[in-house]
C-alpha cells in the first residue's frame, strides 16, 4: 500500500561530472521515486554496499570517464555475491555503441547515453520493478 | 519462524534485515509481525537524535560521531552502530531525494555500521511514520548504538525527543539571533548542543545566544541535585574537529540518564507516546474506513450554508462509528 519504488543513483569511478546523475535522480524524484544519491568518486565496493542497506529495487549507475567495462561488471559481481542479482541495474553515459553488448551480457538491463530522454528512463523502471 | 530464529537471521545476514526494514517501513503486514514477535528482545540500543536547521551538517557530524564511537581512544571498546537518516519528500509527488549518505562516505566499508535512509512521507514531525519501528528492528539486530538524523528542521520539529534517550541539536554561526535561541522548541529538547562550522565568524555570538537561553530554561532546575547541565560544543565536522569532546558528552550523558534514573522515565514516556500514537493512528484509520464521504460531504454543505455548526456536524459523524462525544 505505501510501496515506493527506491532507486540507488551512484557514481563510480574517478570523474568528477555529475549533472546528469542529478537530472535522472530529479526526473525520478519527479515521478515519484524515492532517490538514494551518494555522490561522486564512489568504489564499487561502496556501490554494492548501499544498495544491499537501502534495499533498494533499481541500481542505476552515471559513468562518464570510460572505464564503465572494468566498473560496471565489477559492481554486478559484488551484488550478486550480496544475493541482490534479481536488483535491475541500468547504466548512463559516455558508452560507446560498441561497448554496450558487452554491458548487456555482464547483465546491465538497459543502456543510455547522451540524450535519452528522462521519460524513457522513467518508464523502464517503472516496467523493470513491475515484473517482479 | 521463532523469536530466537529470527533474530539471528537479520544479525547474521545484512540483506535480510534491509529487506525487513524495507516491510516495516511500507507498514506490511509481515513487517508488523516480525516486530511483534521481536519486541521482547528489544530496549537494549542508545538511541541518539541529531537534529538542527538545514545545512548546519547533521550529516557530516553524525559521520564523525560514528567513526569516533567506532576509533575510541585507550579503548577496545567498538560498538556497532545503525543509522538511520530522514529527508524530506515532495508534498506534490511523494518522492524523494535522499542526500544523507553523500557526506557519510567514511563509514563505508566498516561491517559494524549499517546505514539506511528513510523518507519522511508526508509525517511533518521531522522523522517518518515508521522511524521508531525501523530503529527497533536494528535495536534487535544486535546494534547497541543508533543514531537517527532527522529531517532538517525549524522550530517545531521535536518528535525525535520522544524517540531518542540523547538528543543533540546542532546549530552554527549566523542562523539567527538570541530571540531565535529563547523561541520554544528545538533548543528546548537538546541534552546537547552543538555549534558546527565552528571556524566562521560569529561563533562567540551563537555560542553566547545558546548560552542565554540555557541560563533562562535551567533557572528552576538548579536546586535539583541531579540535573543533566546541557553542554555547548564547538566542532568543524566536516574535519572532525571537536568530536571527542562530543563523544564523551554523549557517553556522559547515557551514565547520567542511567544513575539518575532518567532512564526509566524517558523509557516510560517513549513507550506511552507511542502507544497514544498508535491509538490514534488505530482510530483515524476506523473512522476514515467506516464513515461514508457522502456524509462528510452532506455535512460539508450544510457547513457551508451556515445551517449548522461544526461541532454538531462532528457529533454526528461520530455517531456513525458508535462514538458519543
Amino acid at each position: 500500500m505505501n510501496k515506493k519504488i527506491r532507486v540507488l543513483i551512484a557514481k563510480p569511478g574517478l570523474d568528477g561530472h555529475d549533472r546528469g546523475a542529478k537530472v535522472v535522480a530529479r526526473a525520478l524524484r519527479d515521478s515519484g521515486m524515492e532517490v538514494i544519491y551518494t555522490g561522486l568518486r564512489q568504489t564499487p565496493e561502496m556501490i554494492a554496499e548501499a544498495a544491499l542497506q537501502e534495499n533498494v529495487d533499481v541500481v542505476g549507475i552515471s559513468i562518464l570517464s570510460g572505464a564503465h567495462l572494468t566498473l560496471v561488471p565489477r559492481i554486478m559481481d559484488l551484488m550478486r555475491a550480496n544475493g541482490q542479482e534479481n536488483v535491475p541495474v541500468f547504466v548512463g553515459g559516455i558508452i560507446p555503441e560498441e561497448d554496450v553488448p558487452a554491458l548487456l551480457k555482464a547483465g546491465v538491463k538497459e543502456v543510455y547515453g547522451p540524450g535519452s530522454p528522462t521519460t524513457k528512463v522513467i518508464e523502464d523502471i517503472q516496467r523493470l520493478t513491475n515484473s517482479e | 519462524m521463532d523469536r530466537q530464529a529470527l533474530q539471528e537471521e537479520i544479525k547474521g545476514n545484512r540483506l535480510k534485515l534491509a529487506r525487513l526494514i524495507t516491510e516495516v517501513e511500507n507498514d506490511t503486514s509481515s513487517g508488523r509481525a516480525a516486530l511483534e514477535e521481536l519486541y521482547p528482545l528489544t530496549g537494549k540500543a542508545h538511541i541518539i537524535g541529531i537534529t538542527g536547521a538545514p545545512g548546519v551538517g547533521k550529516s557530516s557530524l553524525v559521520n564523525q560521531l560514528a567513526l569516533a564511537f567506532r576509533h575510541q581512544p585507550h579503548s577496545e571498546e567498538k560498538p556497532s552502530i545503525a543509522i538511520i537518516a530522514i529527508d524530506p519528500s515532495s508534498p506534490f509527488t511523494g518522492g524523494a531525494i535522499l542526500g544523507d549518505r553523500l557526506r557519510m562516505r567514511d563509514l563505508s566499508g566498516d561491517p559494524g555500521i549499517f546505514i539506511r535512509s528513510m523518507a519522511a512521507r508526508g509525517a511533518i514531525g521531522g522523522l517518518a511514520r515508521t522511524t521508531a519501528q525501523v530503529a527497533r528492528l536494528m535495536d534487535a539486530a544486535g546494534y547497541s548504538i543508533i543514531l537517527i538524523e532527522t529531517v532538517g528542521a525549524g522550530q517545531a520539529e521535536v518528535e525525535i525527543a520522544s524517540l531518542a534517550h540523547t538528543t543533540i541539536v546542532v546549530d552554527a554561526p549566523g542562523l539567527g539571533d538570541d530571540i531565535q535561541a529563547i523561541k520554544a522548541g528545538i533548543l528546548e529538547i537538546a541534552d546537547i548542543l552543538i555549534v558546527n562550522k565552528a571556524d566562521l565568524p560569529g561563533v562567540e555570538n551563537t555560542e553566547r545566544a545558546l548560552q542565554s537561553m540555557l541560563l533562562l530554561a535551567n533557572s528552576r532546575q538548579y536546586n535539583s541535585p541531579q540535573h543533566w547541565e546541557v553542554p555547548i560544543l564547538r566542532t568543524v565536522a566536516n574535519r572532525g574537529d571537536g568530536m571527542l569532546k562530543v563523544l564523551q558528552a554523549v557517553q556522559s550523558h547515557l551514565s547520567y540518564l542511567k544513575n539518575s534514573g532518567e532512564w526509566e522515565k524517558r523509557e516510560h514516556l517513549r513507550i506511552r507516546d507511542e502507544v497514544k500514537h498508535l491509538v490514534v493512528q488505530a482510530f483515524i484509520q476506523h473512522v476514515q474506513e467506516n464513515v461514508p464521504s457522502a456524509d462528510i460531504n452532506n455535512a460539508v454543505e450544510s457547513l457551508y450554508q451556515r445551517q449548522t455548526s461544526p461541532y454538531k456536524e462532528v457529533q454526528k459523524l461520530l455517531s456513525k462509528v458508535g462514538l458519543q462525544i
